[in-house]
């Protein structure tokens, strides 16, 4: 019980300790981590804060997340701690214990200055189980720890923080004291060895599946591109959410410990790329090609992986499946499988457990490849939903719901949302209309083939670029239609733009100050088209839209595999960068997502209509409303 | 010249009212009508005379040869539209016409005024009759003039507003039925005295000293400049001329009798005078979701001079003209064609733009004063988004 509570909490000097953290404190933290690092094997709880070591930072304590979205009851897991968007997230729809929950996200947020070291700490919570060895062995809980089951403790800590600090004083000395003989018996046990992953298993009570998982959960922050928005997107959730969502899921890859935990955990073990632009360094970047071989092996090995969900990772992972509809469709297909093939372990219920479970799919995905912010609200809606089932269900009922729910998810939200758009969008197509397109957004494609099939007369300018190349599968669906297609590169786009008269974009997701985040190259159309006075349509379903605002393409993005770049398909002589991959005056970027600022769009194509882009955050509100009474 | 002659239209159709030059403002109907069927009837739009258009030209009682020309080119057609509504011993049409007569309703609170008629005179017995009945006949007074977006608009919003009081009470028939009546009744009254709201709250913004630039009558800016006339704050009002309507004129007139001071421009002369403009003000036909206006033919005009020089454009609008549209164009609109005069015959073959409006796009607008208080134009889309998800 104790376990969950992390008492090691790794202080970084930059990290500012805000709120409650049953750590023993800051000063002798930024010691810890190294001890503790280097522990991994020790089956005591602090093996597991090791990896997180850092993260011990006040932020992590509660991580209440822990798996289930209503309480804490039991620890369950692993939950990946990365999941820490997840994990936060359902802390929020936990209804029951949705104030302490939140307020202890808020800490979270709070501390979480320095991202990474949340990012691990999460990770560590979620091993939990067998973290109690400091703190929380020792009685010097505070009272609050010591009442509650696990996840309850960490996020009445956060409440209590600041009515008693004086007991967290007290507690961390002692628990100081505690970690102290803890790191010298560990010192002693490191000697059998064993990986991290085997002794939170083995401490961890919880299921079995996380235990793999824990290290993912890790990783998982990485993303933070996705996980961020992933978690912030939850309706109504506490502003301290909100905040403990945002930076919290982003792993900064610039802090070298951090990393290293990470991938300690991880389940797709992935070569880091050396050298890398130094302005992204905070976004995660493995050597393409060097995972599926490795995760091919291992695929009967993993055995808390679901076959269904491991698949669509390695999908994920070659590319076989990309574009934000599909990737969200085929996950939650995954989860479906899941959810049919689910048994409750005993004395285990079946909330909490299977929101473990899913949260660690989910990082084992986003190891695969950082989640799409349509996936993270795809994956809330999830969760929600399990820890809206009543316990009162039976297990196959409460399955079969889950099933229909999720079915009713991409019945509604994708597919018949898509209907309406292609509706809504067709009415603005004229005839002797000349349409362009970038990349290959499908709800565009919708749209330009049921305008056809209306005997409209218009044709198309498809716009591509190196190296997805994706427009010339748009390309080919259309001709085969019968559709007037004229093809081009992006470099031509101020060439050709004077002859047009409309130009339909898709979008991963529209942020809330109305900037569109959409495949790399897409803000290049928009301002061109602005320049001409070109009008340009967004159509996006509104089930990606999303609370987070971003200002530039920086702070959070995705990044290819470099070596696309360098390379032409098909053109083996071009080979001049040949061997220049590593060299120390080069460095390649691939980045794959771009935002477009609001000013440069006319009007954004969603199910619920023509809006201006200055309306999503209406949107956001309503559907938060709708989501929640759903 | 014989098409002009009064006699002729008179015996061509007895059911309508005599049109003539002088009783013109009395006889809108068969030339609306008529536009309404020639839209029907001819291959889309070759010559779609906005009903609206002509209403407002014979508030005025502005007549052109040209109308006249329609007027009776729309009599042939009469007797379609008078089939579809024979059948029914009320006509919803007639109640609409009757109450448009009026020049001070706005033509949206007409048509509401309408369908609360046809409630009143319904048989239903059901809700679901009702609103089915409602539906008819909102269709009807939609049919009747495609390219007024205030007669849509409030058409559309009584009917959220019917539809949603009938989903939640599952009382009796009659007690549900009165209560949209008084809901449609409370709705008319509250549309009449939006205009006072307006003016009131633009009283802050028109300040001693202000030199304000109108375009074209609307009636919410006159109602605004009439208030504050009567508060007595001193401000003078640059007039455009407002071709083809000439509606400049007029509201010239009705300015000078409350004694403000009022300068007359042609269409041409807004640059030329920005300079000692404050502030300009102007109604709008419809509010789209964009936050835009669309208004008669030159606000754009003057917003995009206006807002070049930086000068605060101001819309008074009443809530009910809040539409569903959202054009990304000026051509993306229904056309309204109204008829020019030039003074001289044109040429056949010279052609001749006759939109009646134009489109001005949010990024234009300062501010726009409705009886929901002072908004922006991105909170159009706002309540928008509330009332119809």
């Amino acid at each position: 019980m104790e376990s969950r509570r992390n008492p090691r909490a790794v202080v970084d000097p930059k990290v500012r300790q805000v709120g409650f953290f049953t750590s023993s404190s800051s000063q002798p933290d930024s010691s810890q981590p190294d001890p503790i690092i280097s522990d991994s094997s020790n089956p005591i709880t602090t093996t597991t804060i090791s990896p997180s070591g850092n993260s011990l930072s006040p932020v992590m304590i509660p991580p209440p997340r822990l798996n289930s979205s209503d309480t804490f009851p039991l620890r369950t897991t692993v939950s990946p701690s990365s999941f820490s968007y997840s994990s936060r997230r359902d802390f929020p729809d936990g209804s029951t214990t949705a104030s302490p929950g939140r307020v202890s996200k808020g800490s979270f947020v709070k501390s979480s200055v320095p991202v990474a070291s949340s990012l691990p700490g999460v990770g560590m919570d979620s091993m939990a189980a067998g973290k109690s060895s400091s703190v929380p062995a020792s009685g010097l809980t505070t009272v609050s720890v010591v009442n509650m089951p696990l996840g309850l403790s960490e996020k009445v800590s956060d409440q209590k923080k600041d009515p008693k600090p004086l007991k967290e004083k007290t507690t961390k000395a002692e628990r100081r004291a505690l970690q102290e003989a803890q790191r010298a018996a560990k010192a002693a046990a490191k000697a059998e060895g064993g990986k991290v992953t085997a002794m939170a298993s083995g401490s961890v009570a919880s299921t079995n599946v996380k235990a793999v998982k824990p290290v993912k959960s890790i990783a998982q922050k990485n993303d933070g591109v996705v996980a961020a928005v992933v978690s912030e997107k939850k309706g109504g959730l506490s502003e301290k959410d909100r905040k403990k969502d945002a930076p919290h899921p982003r792993m900064q890859y610039d802090d070298e410990s951090r990393v290293v935990k990470a991938k300690r955990r991880a389940v797709v073990k992935q070569t880091e790329a050396k050298n890398r632009v130094e302005l992204f360094r905070h976004l995660p970047q493995y050597e393409h090609g060097t995972q599926l071989p490795d995760l091919e092996t291992k695929f009967f090995q993993l055995d808390p992986m679901h076959p269904a969900v491991y698949k669509v990772g390695l999908q994920y992972l070659s590319g076989d499946i990309s574009g934000g509809n599909a990737r969200c469709i085929a996950m939650l297909q995954a989860f479906q499988e899941v959810v049919k093939d689910y048994t409750t372990p005993p004395e285990k219920t079946l909330n909490r457990d299977m929101t473990a479970k899913i949260s660690s799919y989910v990082s084992f995905l986003i190891e695969c490849r950082p989640l799409s912010i349509s996936m993270g609200n795809a994956i809330r809606f999830v969760k929600n939903r399990i820890a809206k089932l009543p316990i009162t269900l039976a297990e196959s009922e409460a399955k079969a719901v889950l099933q229909s729910d999720i079915e009713r998810f991409i019945n509604e939200k994708i597919i018949v949302a898509d209907n309406l758009i292609v509706k809504h969008a067709v009415s603005k197509i004229r005839d002797g209309d000349v349409l362009l397109t970038y990349g290959s957004p499908t709800a565009v494609e919708m749209v330009l083939l049921h305008a056809h099939e209306l005997r409209k007369k218009f044709r198309v300018l498809v716009v591509d670029s190196r190296p997805k190349l994706e427009g010339q599968l748009l390309l080919r669906r259309l001709i085969k239609r019968g559709i007037n297609c004229t093809y081009t590169h992006i470099n031509a786009l101020s060439y050709i733009m004077h002859e047009v008269t409309k130009v339909f974009l898709g979008a991963s997701s529209v942020l809330s100050n109305g900037t569109v985040y959409s495949r790399v190259g897409t803000a290049c159309v928009a301002m061109v088209a602005s320049a001409f006075r070109v009008p340009v349509l967004v159509c996006c379903e509104a089930y990606k839209f999303h609370e987070r605002v971003q200002l530039d393409s920086i702070c959070s993005n995705e990044l290819g595999d470099p070596n696309a770049i360098s390379k032409v398909h098909g053109r083996e002589d071009i080979n001049y960068l040949d061997g220049l991959t590593n060299n120390a005056n080069l460095q390649f970027l691939n980045l794959m997502y771009d935002a477009t600022p609001s000013d440069y769009i006319s009007m954004i194509i969603t199910d619920y209509g023509m809006v201006p882009p200055t309306s999503v955050p209406v949107i956001v509100r309503e559907y938060q409303k709708e989501h929640l009474l759903v | 010249m014989w098409r002009r002659s009064a006699s002729f239209i008179l015996d061509k159709h007895d059911n309508n009212k005599p049109i003539s030059i002088t009783q013109s403002i009395d006889s809108p109907p068969p030339p609306e009508s008529s536009s309404m069927a020639e839209e029907t009837n001819q291959n889309p739009n070759p010559n779609p005379i906005s009903a609206y258009y002509q209403t407002r030209a014979a508030h005025h009682g502005i007549v052109t040869s040209d109308w006249l020309e329609q007027a009776q080119a729309a009599v042939r057609r009469y007797p379609d539209h008078d089939l579809m509504v024979s059948e029914r011993p009320f006509s919803v049409i007639e109640e609409f016409d009757s109450w448009r007569q009026q020049p001070d309703l706005a033509e949206a609170v007409a048509a509401i005024r309408a369908l609360a008629a046809v409630i009143r005179s319904s048989e239903a017995k059901t809700m679901m009759e009702l609103e089915i009945e409602l539906k008819k006949a909102s269709d009807t007074l939609k049919a009747w003039d495609t390219t007024s977006i205030s007669l849509t608009a409030g058409c559309d919003l009584f009917m959220r507003y019917v539809t949603r009081t009938s989903a939640l009470e599952f009382e009796d028939f009659n007690s549900a039925k009165s209560r949209v009546l008084g809901r449609a009744e409370k709705f008319g009254e509250i549309s009449c005295k939006a205009r006072k709201i307006i003016a009131m709250l633009s009283q802050d913004f028109i300040f001693d000293g202000c030199t304000i630039l109108v375009h074209g009558f609307s009636r919410v800016v006159f109602e605004i400049l009439k208030t504050a006339a009567q508060n007595k704050k001193l401000f003078r009002v640059l007039c455009t001329e407002g071709r083809p309507d000439k509606t400049g004129v007029l509201l010239a007139n009705e300015l000078a009798k409350l004694d403000v001071p009022v300068k007359l421009l042609i269409d041409s002369a807004v640059a030329y005078s920005m300079d000692e403009v404050d502030m300009v003000f102007v109604g709008a036909d419809g509010v789209v979701e964009s936050g835009g206006v669309i208004n008669m033919m030159g606000t754009y005009q003057i917003a995009l001079v206006a807002h070049s020089m930086n000068k605060p454009v101001y819309v008074a609008a009443e809530s009910y003209k809040f539409a569903r549209l959202y054009p990304l164009d000026q051509k993306d609109l229904e056309p309204a064609l109204r008829p020019i005069d030039f003074g001289v015959p044109v040429p056949p073959k010279v052609e001749v733009e006759r939109s009646a409006r134009d489109y001005t796009p949010p990024q234009y607008l300062t501010l726009l004063f409705t009886d929901l208080g002072v908004l922006t134009p991105s909170v159009v889309s706002d309540e928008l988004i509330q009332l119809y998800l």
